[in-house]
């Protein structure tokens, strides 16, 4: 099993300057994307579905810190921060948002169906709780072969209900195999909040009966869950078996682009929208004198340029030819 | 006074709705399933304030969990209720497909006639908002493959409206497809439009050149088509199936009979689809009627891709219908 660098300060939850920077940008990184992808879709240069992980950032960047760039990435359709932060670019996201063949899967997948093998991102599954049992299989093939990589499975506390999480948490614990599942509980699946899609509503319990190790973390704190996500890593690498994390959190806009919200109140946004994960954590590093207003400014500019430039690509991307519609069913 | 009669529109939404409202209204043993059909409104906003007004008990949210609420949608057909079960779209149908197939569609034979299964599972499908693969699948086909089901097809705004009472009144398990392509497509209900029966086939349009055989939203397509090709002297029946499973023989030998000339249009993947199986029908039912062979035009053999250009060209089109009829009258 390989080791991962485990720097002692973030076992504690603290941060030093660089390190504060890097998880602040990432967050910042990945709001600026949706609120620019959102954009798009109103300007309709995005289409079909677009599902926002703003308000979840923290999730995704600090789960990422624990993986190195062998491990393999498996998401949901609520993926673009996901993809970000694992490398792909902004360009190559935007791109494919777009449908152009420029785009990380060729324009084919859209938002949903981010790919990029040489990441190691397998995906974008827009099948509730379809991409678990790969996970799980994903996982094994590392495990035979000897790799000592693990495999890093996102979902959603709705995808919790289906079959095959409960198939392949128990597979997971039977075959002993590296993986980290992580439920991000956003408390709704669509327009159905959690206590009407689970008794059980600590969903880390879920794991007691598959006898795999588990804990709940607040998903809106970055720290929070950089430390989790690398405790459990290093019992995952240590151990050769899974984990089960579930990190709570929040999603502030409709499920996908637009939705009448008749199942949550405003007021309950905004509650949530006190704890937002970047300005908590922008708060702490400035209490902290880690950081600096300037520091932060030059840091949002650089990503608005950054984003914009995405959009350029995007919109400078041009279209698979329609005489390729049949390509890519089977191997060549 | 003089009454004035105003002719009413409606959305295809709507009329789902009225369908909905209607059945759970006239029987209170029916009661709606599905995913997010309660307190988001619908996923589709079909069944939007029936929670309001029924509750809870009768328009149950239920989790993702398609093969479990499904199967728990047979039992209790089962146990004396009527569930009219949704799954939110074809796509994940495909997790309850066990249920559908093991169970809804096989106790009655299984158990020598004696258990009977009256459940209704609304699908709701169709291609066309850019939704890419996993979210654009046509699996008609699929499920008018098994047998010990009803597949019914809405392609009509009266269908739309109609269907689900008639599907209540079956003992055995129906299936009903509804394309959400159509939910926002306003018509008139017209009554000579309305079938009042799920066994029969429906010439949408007479014609005397040629036949194009479709369902569900090949049908509007048809339609508009076959307005187009009046404009160049091409006279096109519509025969909209309605019904996948069983197949509608009889008319199907009639409108061959009719025009000797048939188009099937589909959606779903040209191989080993409906289309195939209703040429096959007009093989063995009315071979020696025909003046040309039947021909298809169906979906390409790929999965959905997402750009629209790409999606577009992956379904029979307006103009591919019009383009190809024109080439088989040798206009
Ligand atoms: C098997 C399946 N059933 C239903 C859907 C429709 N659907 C897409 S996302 C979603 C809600 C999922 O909620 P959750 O797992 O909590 O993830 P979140 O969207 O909140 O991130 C539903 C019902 C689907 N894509 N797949
Ligand atoms: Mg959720």
């Amino acid at each position: 099993m390989k080791e991962t660098p485990v720097i002692e300060s973030k076992q504690r939850g603290q941060v030093d300057h660089n390190h504060g920077m890097e998880l602040l940008r990432q967050m910042k990184s990945i709001r600026a994307l949706e609120d620019k992808a959102a954009e798009m879709y109103s300007k309709m240069k995005i289409r079909g579905f677009l599902h926002l992980y703003v308000g979840e950032e923290a999730v995704a960047v600090g789960v990422m810190q624990s993986l190195t760039q062998d491990d393999n990435v498996l998401c949901t359709y609520r993926e673009h921060g996901h993809a970000l932060v694992r490398g792909i670019s902004a360009r190559k996201i935007m791109a494919e948002m777009y449908g152009k063949q420029e785009g990380c899967s060729l324009g084919r997948g859209g938002s949903m169906h981010l790919f990029d093998k040489s990441k190691k991102f397998f995906g974008g599954n827009a099948i509730v709780a379809g991409h678990l049992p790969l996970a799980v299989g994903m996982a094994l093939a590392d495990k035979k072969q000897e790799k000592g990589d693990i495999t890093a499975c996102f979902f959603g506390e709705g995808a919790a209900a289906e079959g095959e999480f409960h198939e392949s948490l128990n597979l997971a614990t039977l075959f002993e195999v590296p993986v980290l599942f992580v439920c991000e509980n956003n408390r709704y699946a669509m327009g159905t909040a959690l206590q009407y899609t689970h008794h059980e509503q600590n969903l880390e319990k879920k794991g007691v009966g598959y006898g795999i190790e588990a804990t709940a973390v607040d998903g809106m704190n970055v720290l929070a869950v950089e430390k989790a996500a690398r405790k459990a890593v290093k019992y995952i690498r240590k151990t050769g078996k899974p984990y089960f994390l579930v990190c709570n959190t929040y999603r502030y806009r409709a499920h996908s682009m637009f939705d009448a919200e008749l199942y949550r109140t405003k007021e309950e946004v905004k509650e949530w929208k006190k704890r937002d994960p970047i300005q908590t954590f922008t708060d702490q590093l400035l209490k902290q004198g880690l950081i600096t207003e300037k520091q932060i400014k030059t840091m949002d500019k650089e990503i608005e340029k950054e984003i914009d430039e995405a959009v350029d690509y995007a919109e400078a991307g041009t279209w698979e030819p329609v005489e390729d519609l049949e390509k890519y069913v089977y191997s060549k | 006074m003089h009454e004035q009669q105003t002719i009413e529109k409606i959305t295809y939404r709507d009329a789902l709705r009225q369908g909905l409202e209607e059945a759970m209204r006239k029987n209170d043993k029916v009661f709606l399933m599905g995913e997010d059909v309660g307190r988001y409104g619908g996923a589709f906003a079909v069944s939007k304030g029936l929670l309001e007004e029924f509750g809870a008990d009768r328009i149950m949210d239920v989790p993702l969990s398609e093969s479990g609420f499904v199967g728990a949608g047979i039992g209790a057909a089962l146990g004396g209720m009527r569930p009219v079960v949704e799954v939110m779209t074809v796509n994940f149908s495909l997790l309850a497909l066990d249920q559908v197939v093991n169970n809804a569609a096989t106790l009655l034979h299984m158990s020598g006639g004696q258990l009977n299964v009256p459940v209704v599972i609304r699908i709701s499908c169709g291609i066309g908002r850019q939704l890419a693969a996993q979210h654009s699948h046509s699996w008609e086909p699929i499920f008018a493959h098994i047998a010990g089901l009803k597949v019914l097809s809405v392609g009509t705004h009266e269908d739309a409206r109609y269907m689900l009472g008639m599907a209540l009144q079956e003992l055995d398990p129906v299936v009903i497809f509804e394309y959400t392509a159509m939910l926002n497509h306003e018509s008139e209900i017209h009554e000579d439009q309305i079938v009042r029966d799920i066994k029969k086939a429906k010439v949408r349009r007479g014609g005397k050149n040629l036949s194009i055989i479709t369902y569900g939203a090949g049908v509007y397509k048809a339609l508009e088509a076959a307005e187009k090709l009046m404009g160049v002297g091409i006279d096109t029946e519509v025969l909209d199936l309605r019904v996948l499973r069983p197949l509608d023989i009889d008319a199907i030998r009639a409108t061959v009979t009719k025009t000797h000339r048939v188009l099937i249009i589909e959606e779903a993947w040209k191989s080993v689809g409906v289309a195939a199986e209703v040429t096959a029908l007009i093989m063995e039912h009315a071979f020696y009627e025909l003046d040309a062979p039947v021909e298809r035009l169906c979906g390409a053999e790929v999965p959905i891709p997402y750009p629209k250009h790409l999606e577009d060209a992956s379904i029979p089109q307006t103009e591919d219908i019009v383009d190809k009829v024109k080439k088989m009258v040798g206009k």
